[in-house]
């Protein structure tokens, strides 16, 4: 195990520091003069653009300029917002919680449903089940976020009235945020309905962030189910006489939720690509989101900074499926 | 455990407690978050809004609905007969607000006017640089930083600046967001604390509303100011909820989460319009569209042909097919909004038979022409490819042959400034601070030749008119010299005036009070919800 760790470490180091060589680039890449992006300041007079020049270290080799940011980045230091002045990790830290209990609650809702529907699909295979399941499968995953987003405000939100629009809580409701988390936030701050508020929030954006892991599991489910119900074993456990529940729920499901492991952890960095999206739409305050403003503000220190921890997070995050997976299956650590 | 029921019980009593105490509570669904709160840094209508028209005050302020000044933080005010020294009397009793970083302990006087305007001009002022990368971009936009001499404290109450030369258009710049006045007595105190960034985080003025907190990207709240000097405010409390995407605006709207929000799309009015819950306002926008011949070169040297063109041009087709309707054509170079338009002018009507008749009587035959269209959309005109193809129709059915010609857009703006360029340019400009000046003689006087005078168009008339007009310092003497300017411009046709956008603003049925502003900002004093 601690052989396949390093294996996998060995892969991590260098494409993070091929990430970061990008991040470095972005800058130094883009029309205009760097100095200015990264400054803020359009007018110049020329002491002043020396002066930042060498306040940024814009004056040294382009090594050394990359070695200090690189080393500046190991020790957590991402830049500064152009705009607000914030060191970016700092706003990084602020605003994740918000995009890490949208992804787990989407990921919760894509597991609690995918799972079932690509179990159903394999057992009741070539049945209207198994083609219903399929077909919507098949729609979800290549629906435009925007779009699915757009449509499910304007039917559930606009016309049946049945959740709130966007946003994360009723704005009647106002508390200092302890964990980030809103959830538990709104149970810490013990106003009546803010909870209850917080969930009524969260249902259309997790559905709609939940959409594309769903359908993928569910397919993954199916065909992974298909293949062991196949297996010896199965069919010795139904010659048993065994009940189906027990056959398929016990044994063959156990098996056939390796790949399906992988695919959920695999799902993990396209979330974050989708909860840009996601976020925008629902004007939800977390990673997302701040990109496409920091876009908006040409806040390039965000930008680059924020592209960077995000790569890290999920390198991190693809880590951790690794290593989970090896320990689920000790076959692929050779 | 107890010590925490009891903690539980306490905030439940308390929220019933704010529960039960009536306070409305006003929702405005903005479109994106502000840059940050202090308004001299910046120059985003989305920042004034949340920071200037809130929070902050000036000397003099914007009337409601309007591009006039009126008295604000100054009372009243005195300019020499040189028209070089202003002396501002400031308004007495004008409280900062209190709020849970500063309770202040004195009114305004003439010190946070001084702050307030030197930390932008002078380099060496320790607030001039407390924002790394902050450029006070408006301030010297302005060009104060070359018109200043100085500013004196007279007394407590009283505020001297004197200016190098006249500059009429100088009031109207003081009544711009970038012109807030800041406390100073909070400045100091962040300064003895070594928390300078504090004042563009969380802002404290004489405003109608006090900044209570802002979650990045997500909403700011701002509580009624008690003291304020106008009055307190209906509302109680003021919400920006951030909201980025148009759409989702109109659905907040829609479902009473928001009373008021800016920036619909074009294609969603209809229905806004439609429903009886929503009211919608609008009006003409600070800008105009307009096609500029070259009055230096033949055959547009000649008055009748530039005239016998404009008649030849169908405004109102233009204005339904580009805008869907949500323009209005325009007939004189300043928009209807703006103080000094002349009322009395009238468009030159659309008769291409006359036109064509003009056209022989002028001797010009097989005309062919340019016509630059703008590669991308302005507010002023959302497609000029359409416009200009458009022309081309009309022009034909006069008999002039168009060939339409665009650039990248840098490359566009500045070919058309050439004085030899050939052909007709469509462009247009949106205001600043709601002075004629800022379109009359910005767009078509004399030195803007070779500039932003793409007619390339240099008529002493007018020319003197504007001038006169931008050295007197009486509004009604400048307004009579700008009606006048406007009949020059009309008689001589150096453009032919394309539209005036309309600005579109969507609300809840129950709000009460709102007044749109012709400068494009949302300001919610005054604003009252009535059920």
């Amino acid at each position: 195990m601690f052989r396949f760790l390093l294996g996998r470490l060995a892969v991590l180091i260098p494409t993070f520091i091929g990430v970061s060589i990008i991040a470095f680039s972005f800058i130094r890449l883009l029309p205009g003069d760097p100095v200015a992006l990264l400054s803020g300041e359009r007018v110049m007079s020329p002491e002043r653009h020396a002066e930042i020049s060498h306040q940024l270290g814009f004056d040294r080799p382009i090594v050394v300029q990359y070695l200090d940011y690189l080393w500046g980045v190991l020790q957590g230091d991402f830049g500064v917002s152009i705009v607000t002045k914030e060191p970016v990790i700092d706003q990084f830290l602020q605003l994740f919680p918000a995009t890490v209990e949208l992804s787990l609650c989407a990921i919760i809702f894509a597991v609690v449903v995918g799972i079932p529907a690509g179990v159903i699909a394999a057992i009741k295979r070539g049945s209207i089940f198994d083609q219903i399941i399929m077909g919507t499968a098949l729609v979800g995953f290549s629906m435009p976020i925007f779009w699915w987003g757009l449509l499910l405000i304007i039917v559930v939100s606009g016309i049946l009235q049945w959740t709130p629009v966007s946003g994360r809580i009723s704005l009647m409701f106002f508390f200092p945020s302890v964990t980030g988390f809103m959830l538990i936030d709104s149970l810490l701050s013990g106003q009546a309905g803010a909870f209850q508020s917080a969930v009524n929030h969260l249902v259309l954006p997790t559905i709609v962030l939940g959409t594309i892991p769903l359908a993928v599991i569910a397919r993954q489910t199916r065909s992974a189910m298909l293949e062991v119900l196949s297996e010896d074993y199965v069919r010795t456990a139904r010659a048993k006489g065994l009940p189906t529940f027990r056959v398929v729920g016990i044994h063959a499901l156990r098996n056939a939720m390796i790949p399906v492991v992988t695919t959920i952890g695999l799902q993990i960095g396209v979330m974050l690509a989708g909860a840009i999206l996601t976020e925008t739409i629902f004007s939800w305050p977390g990673i997302g989101k701040w990109m496409v403003d920091s876009v908006f503000r040409r806040d390039y220190a965000v930008i680059q900074g924020g592209l960077l921890i995000i790569a890290g997070v999920i390198m991190l995050v693809n880590l951790a499926v690794d290593l989970l997976y090896g320990l689920i299956n000790p076959r692929i650590r050779h | 455990m107890k010590k925490l029921t009891t903690l539980f019980a306490a905030t439940a009593l308390a929220t019933l407690m704010a529960g039960t105490a009536w306070s409305k509570t006003f929702v405005y669904c903005s479109e994106g978050s502000p840059e940050g709160f202090d308004p001299g840094l910046y120059t985003a209508g989305t920042t004034f809004d949340a920071a200037a028209h809130t929070v902050y005050n000036r000397l003099l302020e914007f009337k409601k609905g309007t591009t006039e000044t009126e008295p604000g933080l100054a009372e009243s005010w005195t300019i020499s007969d040189d028209g070089l020294e202003y002396t501002f009397k400031l308004r007495p009793g004008v409280k900062f607000q209190t709020t849970e970083f500063f309770t202040p302990t004195r009114e305004l006087n003439a010190d946070d006017v001084i702050f307030s305007l030197e930390r932008q001009w002078k380099s060496d002022h320790p607030w001039h640089g407390y924002v790394t990368g902050g450029s006070w971009e408006y301030f010297a936009g302005m060009g104060l930083p070359d018109v200043l001499e100085s500013i004196e404290k007279v007394d407590d109450m009283t505020v001297k600046i004197k200016l190098k030369r006249k500059e009429a258009p100088f009031l109207a710049n003081l009544a711009m967001p970038f012109a807030s006045i800041i406390s100073k007595e909070y400045a100091d105190k962040l300064q003895a604390e070594g928390k300078m960034n504090q004042l563009n985080q969380m802002p404290l003025g004489t405003g109608p509303f006090a900044f209570v907190g802002y979650q990045q990207d997500a909403v700011i709240r701002y509580k009624a100011h008690p003291d304020y000097w106008g009055g307190k405010q209906k509302i109680d409390d003021l919400v920006f909820a951030i909201t980025t995407d148009a759409a989702v605006r109109y659905q907040k709207l829609q479902a009473g989460e928001c009373h008021l929000m800016p920036y619909p799309n074009a294609a969603d009015v209809e229905a806004m319009k439609a429903d009886p819950n929503l009211k919608v306002m609008e009006q003409a926008g600070l800008n105009v569209a307009y096609l500029a011949y070259n009055t230096t070169q033949p055959p547009f040297d000649k008055v009748e042909v530039r005239k016998a063109l404009n008649k030849a041009i169908n405004k109102q087709a233009i204005v339904d097919a580009v805008f869907q309707g949500q323009a209005q054509p325009a007939t004189n170079p300043i928009p209807p909004t703006m103080w000094s338009y002349n009322e009395q002018i009238e468009d030159d009507t659309y008769e291409p038979e006359v036109a064509k008749k003009m056209l022989e009587d002028a001797g010009v035959k097989d005309l062919s022409m340019k016509v630059w269209a703008m590669p991308v959309a302005r507010p002023y005109m959302l497609n000029a490819r359409r416009a200009a193809e458009l022309m081309q129709a009309d022009f034909a059915k006069i008999g002039v042959k168009v060939e339409i010609v665009s650039y990248e857009w840098a490359e566009y703006l500045e070919k058309s400034k050439a004085k030899d360029r050939d052909g007709a340019v469509i462009l247009g400009w949106t205001g600043d601070n709601g002075d004629p000046d800022n379109f009359l003689d910005t767009l078509l006087g004399c030195d803007a030749v070779g500039g932003n005078n793409r007619a390339q168009w240099c008529n002493k008339e007018f020319d003197d008119l504007v001038t006169k007009a931008k050295e007197a310092t009486d509004v009604a003497e400048r307004t009579k010299l700008y009606e006048q300017a406007q009949v020059v411009f009309k008689r001589e046709a150096p453009w032919a005036t394309i539209d005036h956008s309309l600005s579109i603003v969507p609300m809840r049925k129950n709000v009460e009070g709102f007044v749109q502003s012709p400068l494009g900002d949302f300001a919610f004093d005054g604003v009252d919800i009535v059920e």
